[in-house]
């Protein structure tokens, strides 16, 4: 269910990083806790997030929620495809629903973050 | 179009497509005075000749359109409107007839002062009850909505630190909070840090004491809370805000469970609003508008929005000149309407009577409660106050959530309760049953949820394929969302 290369954080985002830049999107336990998504709002390229920060917001049919950065680093690439088709965040959350990729400032802060394992129990732990 | 069913459910064009060039409802008489040309007096930049795309209909075409659309409504006059969080009490038909007495329906906002003096009786009546319902110093009547007032509040709150050299950055906000409370903070310039609540549902002490410091500017709190329980640490709440320098609003959306029994301003909130479309029985949603009053402490009461009531040797008039004030807020006085409503409700209970008005709502929500405790999850036990939240966990196994549920209300003849809200509570169903409602009432709403739970473990299909009672049945939600059509645009042919 969870790729065992992704990092995760207890509000349900992923980061899978490879070198100095890093993916970053959300878990399928949280599309599937939102509901069908209607609408995502990402930052603009350049823009620099600080780990813990909210930096977009995801829109379902229930509720509307902040997307948190996982970790700090540059904005290299926003993922256009969701403005047209914000469902693939719920049909491909760890693939084709990335939100953002980064330049990550660094890496130590990934030290924080649970690995697949943890983060299954995590869920599991919180009913779901 | 053919006509295959009564009146009552067929389809409705729109006004649009009923349209027929040149067709009008109404004859003039001969003109009987000199021709003017519009552009010559009015000058040509302010005259339009055609509007593209109006609708042209007969009297009887406009009505029967207008009417037969009506008779797809629920509403509160039809029936138990259990929506959580929204206090939908019938609207006292006394009300109505106060409102339409001749001096206040004719009432303008630009005559005179000397002539305005009863309205403004009104105003000045309704500040002093409101202010005394909320244990408070002083009331503006200006917000013409619950988020309006969330915003006064906060920018009063703003205006005092900023006043006392003091501006500070933060906003605290539990997570059971009105998605209103974190828009009105970040409007008005704040940062959000979220609170959370602990097992009982309410807000957790040691994380509220572990994120107070001197950035914090104030708490948002609404009580008793979005789970329809009473925030019993509201006076330590207040004390630790009030030592650290900061500031406790609280928003008055729940006040049906507390008005006559408790006072938020004797609990230590320092600024609230108040929603008189719901607390106050005024016309809510399409029959609205509404009215969110502030109500603040005395320190706050230099920065309330201009103009205030002044009285002098009897007389009223407007006070402008308020060098501390935040400015106006809204034009002229506030909804007046719904205010006049609202004081028509007030002085109509008395004070027993507006008690006995919170007492029965919270009895309400806990006959309703009890009736369904053993079909329906209730993830927080803590006592219910004016409202109670159950879950979908017992369904969700069978596939059924919230929102299937409540669109099988429907066919019951009801309308549904509030879905998937509070966020905290996963497949939410908030039910706020009011005053309102009979025991005969609130006995068929308990059965027919009983009866639908039921369902679930028999044909969660019925369910799922609800409602099926009504003119269209599941509206495709996501793709409403996702591709919305807002505009009508005329067929390309012309057909």
């Amino acid at each position: 269910m969870y790729p065992p290369e992704y990092r995760y954080t207890k509000e349900h985002e992923w980061v899978h990083v490879s070198g100095e830049s890093a993916a970053v999107g959300i878990t399928h336990h949280a599309q599937d806790q939102l509901g069908d998504v209607v609408f995502v709002e990402l930052p603009d390229v350049g823009a620099k997030l600080q780990a813990n920060g909210a930096f977009g917001t995801v829109e379902s049919v229930k509720a509307v929620s902040d997307i948190y950065a996982p970790i700090g680093g540059d904005v290299t690439e926003v993922n256009e495809a969701l403005i047209d088709m914000p469902e693939l965040l719920n049909s491909d959350p760890h693939g084709a629903g990335w939100l953002v990729r980064l330049k990550i400032f660094d890496a130590t802060e990934l030290e924080a973050l649970m690995n697949a394992g943890e983060y299954a129990e995590y869920v599991a732990a919180e009913g779901g | 179009m053919s006509k295959i069913r009564r009146h009552q459910t067929q389809n409705e064009l729109l006004i649009f497509e009923r349209s027929s060039p040149g067709k009008i409802g109404y004859r003039l008489p001969p003109l009987d005075v000199p021709a003017v040309a519009a552009d010559e007096a009015l000058g040509a930049e302010n005259v339009r000749g055609e509007i593209a795309g109006f609708p042209e209909v007969s009297e009887v075409e406009i009505i029967r359109h207008f009417t037969r659309l009506s008779t797809w409504n629920y509403a509160i006059d039809l029936g138990l409107y259990p929506l959580g969080s929204c206090t939908m009490k019938y609207n006292p038909r006394l009300n109505e007839a106060v409102a339409r007495i001749e001096g206040i329906v004719d009432a303008h906002p630009y005559q005179p002062q000397a002539l305005a003096q009863g309205a403004m009786r009104i105003q000045q009546t309704l500040e002093r009850y409101l202010a005394h319902i909320a244990g408070m110093d002083a009331v503006t009547l200006q917000p013409a909505a619950g988020a309006h007032g969330e915003l006064t509040g906060i920018l009063l709150i703003r205006a005092y630190l900023q006043s006392q050299g003091d501006a500070r950055e933060v906003v605290l906000i539990p997570d059971s909070a009105h998605g209103t409370n974190p828009a009105t903070a970040a409007i008005a310039g704040y940062k959000v840090k979220e609170i959370a609540s602990n097992e009982r549902g309410t807000i957790d002490m040691a994380s509220l004491a572990a994120a107070i410091d001197d950035s914090v500017a104030a708490l948002m709190v609404t009580n008793p809370n979005t789970l329809g329980i009473f925030e019993q640490d509201i006076a330590e709440v207040a004390a630790l805000l009030h030592d650290r320098g900061a500031q406790l609003y609280m928003d008055g959306a729940n006040m049906n469970a507390l008005v006559g029994v408790a006072r938020p301003g004797d609990f230590g909130v320092d600024v609230m609003h108040l929603n008189l479309h719901k607390t106050f029985s005024t016309p809510h949603g399409g029959g609205g508008p509404g009215a969110g009053p502030v109500a603040v402490k005395s320190h706050l009461e230099p920065f309330l929005p201009v103009p205030r009531i002044a009285e002098e040797a009897g007389a009223l008039r407007y006070d402008h000149d308020r060098p501390r004030s935040i400015g106006r807020v809204r034009a002229f006085y506030g909804n007046f309407g719904v205010l006049v409503r609202a004081l028509a409700y007030i002085l109509a209970h008395g004070g027993d009577g507006l008690r006995n008005a919170t007492l029965d709502a919270v009895l309400n929500a806990n006959y309703i409660r009890k009736g369904i405790e053993n079909d329906y999850h209730l993830p927080y036990d803590a006592p219910s106050m004016h409202e109670c939240v159950f879950s979908h966990n017992k369904q969700v196994a069978r596939g059924v959530k919230t929102g299937d549920i409540a669109k099988r209300l429907i066919d019951y003849g009801f309308h549904p309760y509030t879905v998937s809200f509070p966020l905290i509570v996963h497949g939410a169903l908030m039910i706020e049953p009011t005053e309102t409602e009979s025991k005969a009432e609130l006995d068929l709403f308990i059965d027919a949820l009983k009866s639908i739970a039921r369902e679930v473990e028999t044909d969660p299909q019925l369910v799922l394929r609800a409602p099926q009672t009504t003119r269209t049945s599941r509206v495709d939600e996501t793709r409403a969302a996702r591709k919305p059509i807002l505009i009508w645009e005329p067929p390309a042919n012309g057909a």
